[in-house]
């Protein structure tokens, strides 16, 4: 059932008053393109896939994936982090390092109860959970290890990190789905805004590739069925397109309010300008056909910054390769935005990695900003004819950008939007 | 092989405690264990060594010696 009799219509929602923007001064990133800022990036920009045959996932009917590539816990964390922490953790680690080595602030004099962590997470530690399920069935209750619990729950990844860089201030997780490293990034914006802290940690991970849930992905149909030629399975807008490719990722952000980072001389990579978040309240797994959330979302975001929707320059969609999703959202953003703007998903370079995919696609942005450039969406050879919107294909595309909007959208008709500016 | 030896062997391969910290005066707090590292350490020693540590006897544990003198009083193999 979906009723909107009540709902306010979308042309009221951009008449709401926009509120500051809040400066991000450090960014962090661990996805399938590579390790780092830099590798990540130019991966990225290069457009080519990094999907391959997962040996892990064997047996499993969709068995590729998008993995970080040469991530080696115990080198990077410790022996003891690597036995002890789940990946989803490990991986938010690294970036949250990054990010905030970048951004200059340092966590050992910085006055820890006004930083907050604030990370999304879909699955949390799905790999313990299975491996200790194996143990459970085969060896017994008594096997199980005491590590399950606090290696297991998604919560673990913010408490992790504020052990880590001492932030004594609020901190959680956010579960959207496939949009919780957007719902994080737009929450943590409303803490410092809302003035409960002055520093966010903020971003998304996931490290879900596990032969449960990826067969569970592939028991829904998600999956792109293009095992034996995994560089072109994951293909968002293509017309070939027939499902995404599991991957995962860390991606970690530093905001602060603009003045404050201003105040300290901070470098700033951009601002998160504007968030939108929204519910379809239409279905478990299937975007609404008319987009209602997703525009409500879009048009709530693009309010919040203030901007009008013709003034997006350049949108880094949520573009999963599932043949519903392209299609709905290419809809929405030629209705919300007409034509002018500019469209790439990283995801067929990066797989789709889940709750991740929010915060590393808002870093792609902020790097889109910086650079005057448009990465390529990779195996876009032939735009599905029902999409009609301007998608980069190809090579990289320069541009004059100053305002980008991130789409991410979860199972669960969770929607969060995000608007980015210089 | 002793038992002493194969618990230090548990300590440096299954919880990355560098070697040459491993000493028989050695507490598990000096190696940076916890009581949640000891529970695991104890599901180790009876997967390598066949003998039981219960939760109550695990909690006493406090120095690798005390470790190597309850495992042999329990007739570890090793």
């Amino acid at each position: 059932m979906s009723d909107r009799s009540t709902a306010t219509p979308l042309a009221q929602v951009s008449a709401r008053p926009p509120r500051d923007p809040v400066a991000v001064t450090g960014i962090g990133l661990l996805t399938p393109a590579g390790i780092g800022i830099q590798a990540s990036w130019a991966g990225v920009l290069a457009g080519v896939s990094h999907a391959a045959t997962d040996p892990n996932l064997a047996g499993v009917s969709a068995d590729i994936s998008c993995k970080v590539p040469g991530f080696d816990p115990a080198e990077m964390l410790g022996r003891k982090s690597a036995r002890r922490l789940d990946r989803f953790v490990q991986l938010a680690l690294v970036a949250a390092r990054e990010a905030v080595a970048d951004s200059g602030l340092d966590p050992e004099t910085w006055d820890g109860a006004r930083v907050a962590v604030v990370v999304g997470c879909g699955m949390g530690g799905a790999a313990t959970w299975e491996e200790q399920h194996r143990r459970l069935i085969e060896q017994g209750p008594d096997r199980v290890s005491a590590m399950l619990i606090p290696m297991l729950v998604p919560n673990m990844v913010a408490g992790q990190l504020a052990m880590d860089v001492r932030a004594y201030g609020p901190n959680m997780v956010t579960a959207t789905a496939c949009a919780s490293g957007a719902t994080a990034i737009g929450t943590a914006r409303e803490l410092l805004l809302a003035g409960a802290c002055d520093v966010v940690v903020t971003g998304g991970t996931e490290a879900g590739v596990t032969p449960l849930s990826v067969a569970g992905f592939a028991q829904m149909g998600a999956l792109s069925g293009r095992i034996h030629d995994p560089t072109h399975a994951s293909r968002p807008f293509d017309v070939d397109r027939d499902g995404f490719v599991p991957g995962e990722a860390a991606g970690i952000l530093v905001l602060e309010r603009t003045r404050d980072a201003e105040a300290r001389r901070a470098h700033i990579h951009g601002r998160i300008a504007g968030y939108g978040a929204s519910a379809d309240a239409h279905h478990i797994t299937a975007p609404d056909p008319k987009g209602y959330g997703a525009e409500l979302a879009m048009r709530s975001a693009l309010a919040d910054a203030g901007v009008d929707p013709a003034d997006v320059d350049h949108v880094n969609a949520h573009g999963t390769s599932t043949p519903l999703n392209d299609v709905a959202e290419a809809r929405t953003l030629r209705r919300v935005l007409g034509d002018g703007a500019i469209v790439t998903s990283t995801k067929g370079v990066t797989g789709h990695t889940l709750g991740a995919a929010g915060a590393i696609e808002a870093a792609f942005s902020l790097l889109s900003l910086r650079d005057g450039v448009v990465p390529p969406t990779a195996n876009l050879d032939s735009l599905d004819p029902e999409i009609d919107i301007d998608v980069v294909a190809k090579a990289p595309r320069e541009a004059h950008l100053e305002v980008v909007m991130s789409d991410s959208f979860g199972f669960g008709g969770q929607n969060a939007v995000l608007v980015l500016t210089k | 092989m002793t038992v002493y030896d194969k618990v230090k062997d548990l300590l440096v391969d299954k919880f990355g405690v560098p070697a040459d910290e491993v000493t028989a005066e050695a507490t598990f707090e000096d190696l940076d264990l916890d009581s949640l590292d000891l529970v695991e350490f104890a599901l180790a020693a009876e997967e390598e060594m066949g003998v039981r540590i219960t939760d109550e006897e695990a909690e006493r544990l406090v120095t690798v010696q005390d470790t190597v003198d309850l495992l042999e009083s329990k007739g570890a193999k090793v």
